[in-house]
């Protein structure tokens, strides 16, 4: 096998930085391929942003080391896209606006912007029409539902085209419905071009369907537990949410959570 | 919808000048303690000539004193806004600063400058300077985390992160000192022109009440306040126009 392109050895996160501080992180190992998608799924406040704030070098190891792409991270990563649970679009900018704020930052896109800007209009204008917002290039944030929002947020964090995607709880925030046809959006764009994702979630649902892997946390301090690799057969759809494996699957993931929340409410005033 | 308001405003404004006139009248004020807004309006009329002279230089005088006050407050409030360091060193010293009345600095301008208009404009200029400094910074600092994030993980600088996200996210809570600090600046000139001016709208109203023509005090408050109303409303325009985004397109605020 080769080598992994997102790999965290024994890594240790600390708040504040000091040696005796309470640990964020303990012990955190992972290895993600290239262009595949882990889910990391585990109870609120385990740690799980601060792990993608570790891969996406905002913030250093207290102990071990981040390697992303044979690389030991050391500051913010310029191959990364983010979306979180809060769309956090620009108001003052329209939709089209909103998604083309990389290509103004990131490299060799910023350059090309004033002679090419034209082009990247037109690459945004696709990318919004594939997740359902064609027509809606114009309009305000504020104009746009919640789940129009989110998939915007969506189009910014991928324009760039990023090899690595963080996305922090982005369908949180959405009814059940809006929810699972932005999974498929999601699923559609990674089968299309794979880059390799990171989605935190607390939907267990969520994580089996997407997900290739899936990573379950422990209470704080955060720490794997378990590593599940997940079998389901691509693309999927809303049937396969209905199939017997995917269901033991979602079952089987729910009673470790179980486990875990009893464990450490036992030992969680430590 | 805002249609049916549109002359609450002239309706409000000509009610406090009748009931004012009903009162003088009625109660028999003499002109000496409170003239009637007709006695006011008549001698705004007949004084027209100085009047005009006198408030050029007071609205000249406001406008170069705040104009300094927005280029200082920008400045000090994104040194404030973008630094937690800045922020705590220059906190106390900025509200210190603030709390003094600007009253008591008129004459040691007028120390350094002479009398007339360089205090008025400084004047002015410090009156008017603290509200757009805590506005901007409020602006900058108030920045959501996780946006700040969605930039730096792209490999933002500081810098552009302040002009892409900053300054346009700062610039609803600019205007809005805007408006507050133009009406300061006036307090703060004419203040400067009360005590220590031969020329303006204070030196005027302080001439005026010396020869107990208080008519013309008031034809002076009159001619201040309307100014001050003119210059709240252009910033008001201002501000609708260029932070729509903020009042969400709602033609109210």
């Amino acid at each position: 096998m080769s080598v992994a392109f997102v790999d965290l050895d024994h890594v240790k996160l600390r708040y504040g930085g000091n040696a005796d501080a309470p640990l964020a992180l303990d012990e955190t190992s992972m290895k993600i391929d290239k262009g595949e998608f882990v889910a990391v799924v585990g109870p609120s406040g385990c740690g799980k942003s601060s792990l993608l704030k570790l891969v996406s070098g905002l913030m250093p190891p207290s102990e071990g080391n981040v390697i992303v792409n044979d690389r030991e991270v050391s500051g913010p990563l310029k191959i990364v896209g983010m979306a979180f649970q809060n769309p956090t679009l620009l108001p003052w900018r329209t939709t089209l606006d909103n998604v083309l704020l990389p290509l103004e930052i990131v490299e060799p896109y910023r350059g090309r912007m004033r002679g090419e800007r034209k082009a990247f209009e037109e690459k945004a204008m696709q990318l919004l029409a594939k997740v359902g917002l064609g027509g809606f290039e114009r309009k305000f944030p504020w104009e746009l539902s919640g789940g129009m929002q989110q998939r915007a947020s969506l189009c910014r964090s991928l324009i760039h085209e990023p090899d690595l995607l963080m996305l922090d709880e982005p369908f949180g925030a959405l009814d059940a419905f809006t929810r699972e046809e932005l999974w498929d959006i999601l699923q559609g764009l990674w089968m299309e071009r794979p880059f390799t994702v990171i989605l935190v979630t607390h939907d267990l649902r969520e994580a089996v369907y997407l997900a290739d892997t899936i990573y379950v946390m422990s209470n704080r301090p955060g720490k794997i537990l378990l590593r599940q690799q997940n079998p389901l057969p691509r693309p999927r759809d809303q049937e396969t949410t209905f199939r017997q494996d995917f269901i033991d699957l979602v079952h089987a993931l729910k009673n470790q959570i179980r486990v875990v929340r009893s464990t450490s409410s036992e030992g969680g005033q430590s | 919808m805002s249609r049916r308001f549109q002359y609450s405003p002239w309706v409000a404004s000509i009610g406090l000048f009748v009931v004012w006139e009903i009162l003088v009248r009625g109660l028999n004020v003499p002109s000496y303690v409170l003239p009637t807004p007709s006695a006011s309006f008549v001698a705004a009329w007949v004084f027209r000539d100085a009047i005009w002279m006198h408030a050029v230089q007071t609205l000249l005088t406001t406008l170069g004193g705040f104009a300094i006050a927005v280029v200082f407050g920008v400045v000090l409030g994104s040194l404030v806004g973008s630094s937690r360091a800045i922020y705590s060193a220059a906190n106390p010293i900025l509200i210190g600063f603030n709390s003094v009345p600007k009253v008591a600095l008129v004459p040691i301008l007028v120390m350094w400058f002479g009398i007339g208009t360089v205090p008025a404009v400084l004047t002015a200029f410090l009156i008017s300077f603290f509200p757009i400094v805590v506005n901007v910074a409020t602006g900058l600092a108030t920045l959501e985390p996780e946006l700040r994030d969605v930039l730096r993980s792209l490999g933002a600088s500081r810098l552009d992160v302040l002009l892409k996200v900053g300054f346009p996210r700062s610039l609803p809570f600019f205007f809005a000192s805007l408006k507050v600090a133009v009406t300061l600046a006036f307090v703060g000139s004419v203040m400067s022109e009360t005590v220590a001016s031969n020329v303006g709208m204070g030196y005027l109203m302080m001439s005026a009440s010396s020869k107990f023509n208080m008519p013309l005090v008031f034809a002076g408050l009159l001619v201040i306040a309307a100014m001050g109303v003119a210059m709240y409303g252009v910033f008001s325009a201002i501000e609708l126009r260029s932070t729509r985004w903020a009042t969400r397109g709602s033609p109210t605020a």
